[in-house]
């Protein structure tokens, strides 16, 4: 919590966060930033695709290749994500869909980052140990990514 | 919003006088609806699943538990109507529907009609549980009588004019609330429960059809996606050509909450997600059946 706190004071302080943005003339740090996340995002959807892939048997069970996909999640679970989200860079900038509400409300938006950590650990454990058991872990890491989505992500078209 | 509370205004005018008072009458099942029915409540759980009655009726921030839902109630859903909020439906006998008979639940949940002969918001899918068969009504209320009660009072809708005149829906009822299949036909076993999961317990065309000025689901556009009734974004398009994925996709993302390019569900599907991941299998296959059937 408190880097993330730090890090939003400090951008806000500079006049990053506050700065209402035109489509389009997005701020180049804001613009930075998004990207940054989103590339995150991607990474995430990647080496889920893999255990997913392998979950739902479209690709055969490799425990290896389960292992490494599941290590880079929960890798990714850990980084320091804080400067990926100045204020001022929620859905009202173009190609943003994050909802003003993650910045209200940024105790829960760390506790669920805490619990992807744990499902991502989980995976972590049981990506290894046979198909049965990823498949068992996927429901949880879903979950986990679900949560932050339900209330903070604006509905896809 | 301006020209549909015009609009609105003006169907009132219209539905004005006695005709309008009898056009507006509610409309409840026959006496006899659950006539020989014993309700079996583990039938009945999973018919509350597949409705997703916990998805709205739970209190707010309350995460799904183990053990039986406490359905208090609280939930606040803004819409361009006005804001509604979900009632407490537990079986407290004064603030949920403890005392409450079968044929009253009945009528609430199939004709949107409260015991004191008032119309329902249509934010509660009175009109797709409408098309429910009356075995798995007397089920579901049977199962909903073992769940725990809860005292917190039911809050009022924050409805304006002239939105707040319920004797009004009656003619919304009579314009829009229609029992019959959108999809007709020919249709298999699985593609036809499909339907039934769809179109009646499950209402998915509730949010992913467009409405009308007046709220009225535009069935010529059967799940073609629709602005989102809570504000930020689009719910989307799911039938083949919006959609695009395989039945065997839908049933996975139905379980799992992943899309075929592994992303995750978000905003109000993730709720349904939790329900429909605690199907049987079978059930997440027809409805995958049904949406790729589609026209």
């Amino acid at each position: 919590m408190k880097p993330l706190a730090t890090a939003l004071t400090v951008l806000s302080l500079t006049g990053l966060g506050t700065t209402a943005l035109a489509d389009s003339h997005v701020d180049p740090a804001i613009a930075g930033a998004m990207k940054a996340r989103q590339a995150h995002m991607q990474l995430y959807a990647h080496n889920i695709g893999v255990l997913g892939g392998m979950a739902r048997e479209r690709i055969p069970y490799d425990a290896e290749e389960a292992s490494a996909a599941a290590s880079n999640i929960a890798a990714l679970s850990k980084l320091d994500q804080s400067t990926y989200w100045p204020e001022g860079s929620d859905n009202s900038v173009e190609g943003s869909k994050a909802l003003p509400a993650i910045w209200e409300n940024l105790d829960d938006v760390m506790s669920k980052s805490e619990d992807l950590v744990m499902a991502a650990g989980a995976m972590e454990d049981a990506a290894g140990q046979g198909l049965g058991a990823l498949k068992g872990a996927m429901g949880g890491l879903g979950g986990a990514c679900g949560a932050c989505h339900e209330d903070y992500r604006e509905s896809d078209d | 919003m301006v020209a549909p509370v015009l609009r609105w205004a003006a169907a009132l005018a219209v539905a004005g006088g006695a005709v309008g008072w009898w056009l507006t009458a509610p409309d409840p099942l026959p006496t006899d609806h659950l006539a020989g029915l014993d309700g079996d409540a583990a039938a009945g759980e999973q018919v509350f699943i597949a409705a997703g009655c916990a998805s709205c009726h739970t209190a707010p921030g309350v995460e799904e538990a183990d053990g039986p839902p406490v359905l208090a109630g609280g939930q606040r859903f803004e819409t361009d109507f006005g804001t509604f909020v979900a009632p407490n439906i537990s079986t407290d006998p004064a603030h949920g529907i403890g005392g409450w008979s079968d044929l009253e639940l009945a009528n609430a949940i199939q004709r949107g009609i409260s015991p004191e002969g008032a119309h329902y918001y249509p934010a509660f899918p009175y009109t797709a549980y409408a098309r429910a068969e009356r075995e798995d009504i007397a089920d579901l209320i049977a199962y909903m009588r073992t769940l725990p009660a809860d005292a917190t009072p039911s809050q009022p809708h924050e409805i304006g004019f002239p939105f707040n005149i319920r004797r009004s829906l009656g003619g919304w009822k009579r314009l829009y609330a229609r029992d019959d299949w959108v999809v007709t036909g020919e249709l298999d076993s699985e593609v036809a429960r499909g339907r039934y999961l769809v179109e009646a317990l499950g209402h998915c065309g509730e949010c992913h059809t467009p409405r009308n000025a007046l709220g009225g689901l535009d069935r010529d556009n059967w799940l073609s996606g629709a602005d989102n009734p809570e504000g930020d974004g689009r719910i989307p398009d799911i039938t083949p050509a919006g959609l695009g994925w395989s039945a065997a996709d839908i049933a996975a993302y139905l379980e799992s909450g992943f899309t075929p390019e592994f992303d995750t569900a978000g905003g109000s599907m993730v709720s349904v997600i939790e329900n429909t991941s605690r199907l049987p299998e079978d059930d997440r296959a027809a409805i995958a059946a049904y949406l790729v059937a589609l026209p």
